[in-house]
């Protein structure tokens, strides 16, 4: 079974990436989550994600285009990034989840992967 | 009687009573699920009435009566609507709980139910927690890491398997008591386990729930010594629970905490345990992870670590019950007590599983950087990617360089 791992951070995990005195302890967490993920064979792909204000959101509301940089307004959890995990059974992609550093500073979401339609064409 | 103090005075009676409560009922009507349900029932309204009407002298019969009033209301209620050929077996099915005088408590039966072998391992605890105490499934399910949804099915599973399955509320035979008692004793360890492992989360609480367990256990089984055992074990690992994070909430590690920091009352408790436990000459697992324990706690006295006894504890231990976690202990004891080759060759020799394990990359670390060999850095980084704890991650990251 596939499942999404979706890392949510919260704005002040976010600035941590930044911070001089926070940025190793930050980046050498989520590399040590990542290199063991991709050890333990379950990894389908994934990626980490450029900081929130990289982000350019787009609407088109009543055929008019809307352009907007930055995260959408208000938002207090960021996605900082996710991983598509084979595993065999749920428990295990929670197990994962637990782990992730992003865990104890914001949370994360696992969700299971839509399987592809069965009637789709073969 | 103010809401607050019947609540309280509640609380208290259902602690030392649900289980027995749960128990007793389950018993006469064949039917774990039915039996909590009466016993919630039957605190929630102890809640409305106790405030006004004050907290009754025999709070538990006030309780035992109001569940059973309940379940005969639900059985008359189904009896209605049931066929009468159906209904004719409701009368015979209310026999008296039988005088089993070899267990003084009903408790200890549910949880022999709850560990019984036609129940999967994995469901043992979780449901001795809900039929015991009262835990609710939402709880059970951070503390063992599982959708609360998955681990409410898990529970009715359970539940619906003692009563398919005529599981009776009888403590075993003698001769397989030992086996059976192993389960139940294997499920309060998991509880404290997952209670220790927990921040603030309400899984928090398991830990007081397992010692709570654990010393019942040992009261009500006097002569079996894995029981006492367990309750060293956990007993010796709450001692140094305060020193186990500095005042910044920094991890400390156990050679790096200062033994004035560790309970002497909780020590002391722990070595009677054990010392018990010795008297009646049935070694057993906990009983040697309790001696490691007791090993550690020398330090206080004698300002030293007696690794290579603790060494030989690890081998005794692993010649009984050769978890991950004991094979690990080993080689770290072999290594402190000077012996780190040997001790990279137990590593070398555990089963592939020990690579999602964080303790045998710490381990691992550890035992190269005794031996001055290369690898220590990438092994810490595997350490970290598998730790949950954040303090213990913090750790370990400062341990990088």
């Amino acid at each position: 079974m596939q499942y999404m791992l979706i890392f949510k951070e919260t704005t002040a995990e976010v600035s941590r990436r930044d911070d001089p005195a926070a940025a190793p302890a930050y980046w050498g967490a989520w590399q040590a989550y990542v290199g063991a993920l991709h050890a333990s064979g379950i990894v389908v792909s994934g990626n980490g994600l450029q900081a929130p204000r990289t982000a350019i959101h787009v609407q088109v509301a009543g055929g008019k285009r809307q352009v907007q940089d930055g995260p959408y307004a208000d938002t207090h959890e960021h996605l900082g990034g996710y991983f598509i995990v084979e595993t065999a059974s749920l428990d295990v992609a929670l197990e994962w989840a637990a782990r992730a550093p992003c865990a104890s500073a914001g949370s994360v979401e696992v969700r299971p992967v839509l399987p592809p339609p069965t009637n789709a064409p073969a | 009687m103010s809401n607050g103090a019947a609540a309280a005075a509640a609380e208290r009676v259902a602690r030392e009573s649900y289980g027995r409560l749960v128990a007793r009922l389950a018993w006469q009507w064949r039917d774990l699920a039915a039996a909590e349900d009466a016993v919630a029932d039957a605190f929630a309204a102890a809640l409305r009435h106790w405030p006004a009407q004050g907290v009754p002298d025999a709070p538990e019969a006030w309780l035992a009566t109001a569940a059973h009033r309940r379940l005969l209301h639900h059985a008359r209620h189904v009896r209605l609507t049931l066929d009468p050929h159906v209904t004719a077996l409701f009368d015979e099915a209310e026999p008296e709980a039988p005088e089993n005088h070899a267990v003084p408590d009903a408790r200890l039966q549910l949880m022999f139910v709850c560990a019984h072998p036609a129940i999967a391992t994995h469901v043992h605890a979780p449901l001795m927690l809900q039929a015991v105490l009262g835990l609710d499934a939402k709880v059970i399910a951070s503390a063992f890491l599982v959708s609360p949804a998955a681990m409410a099915q898990r529970l009715v599973r359970g539940k619906a398997r003692i009563r398919e399955a005529g599981l009776r509320f009888e403590v075993p035979e003698d001769r397989e008591l030992p086996e059976r008692l192993a389960a139940v004793l294997e499920a309060i360890y998991a509880a404290y386990t997952l209670g220790r492992r927990a921040l603030d989360s309400p899984a928090g609480d398991l830990r007081e729930e397992a010692l709570f367990l654990a010393r019942l256990t040992a009261q009500l089984l006097p002569g079996q010594a894995e029981a006492w055992g367990l309750l060293a074990l956990l007993l010796h690992a709450e001692a140094r629970r305060a020193a186990q994070f500095d005042a910044e909430g920094r991890f400390v590690p156990l050679q790096a905490q200062d033994p004035t920091g560790w309970s002497d009352d909780l020590i002391r408790e722990a070595e009677a345990a054990l010392w018990t436990a010795a008297r009646l000459r049935q070694p057993g697992p906990f009983q040697i992870e309790a001696a490691i324990q007791s090993a550690h706690a020398q330090r206080r006295a004698t300002g030293r670590t007696p690794w290579r006894a603790i060494a030989q504890l690890y081998g005794v231990l692993v010649q009984h019950h050769a978890t991950l976690g004991a094979r690990v202990g080993q080689a770290v004891a072999q290594a402190e007590a000077g012996e780190p080759a040997a001790a990279m060759a137990l590593l070398d020799a555990l089963p592939p599983e020990a690579t999602g394990y964080a303790p045998y990359w710490v381990a691992r670390a550890h035992v190269l950087g005794l031996a001055g060999a290369p690898g220590r850095q990438a092994a810490l980084q595997r350490a970290i990617g598998l730790t949950e704890d954040p303090r213990l991650r913090d750790f370990l990251i400062a341990q990088l360089s």
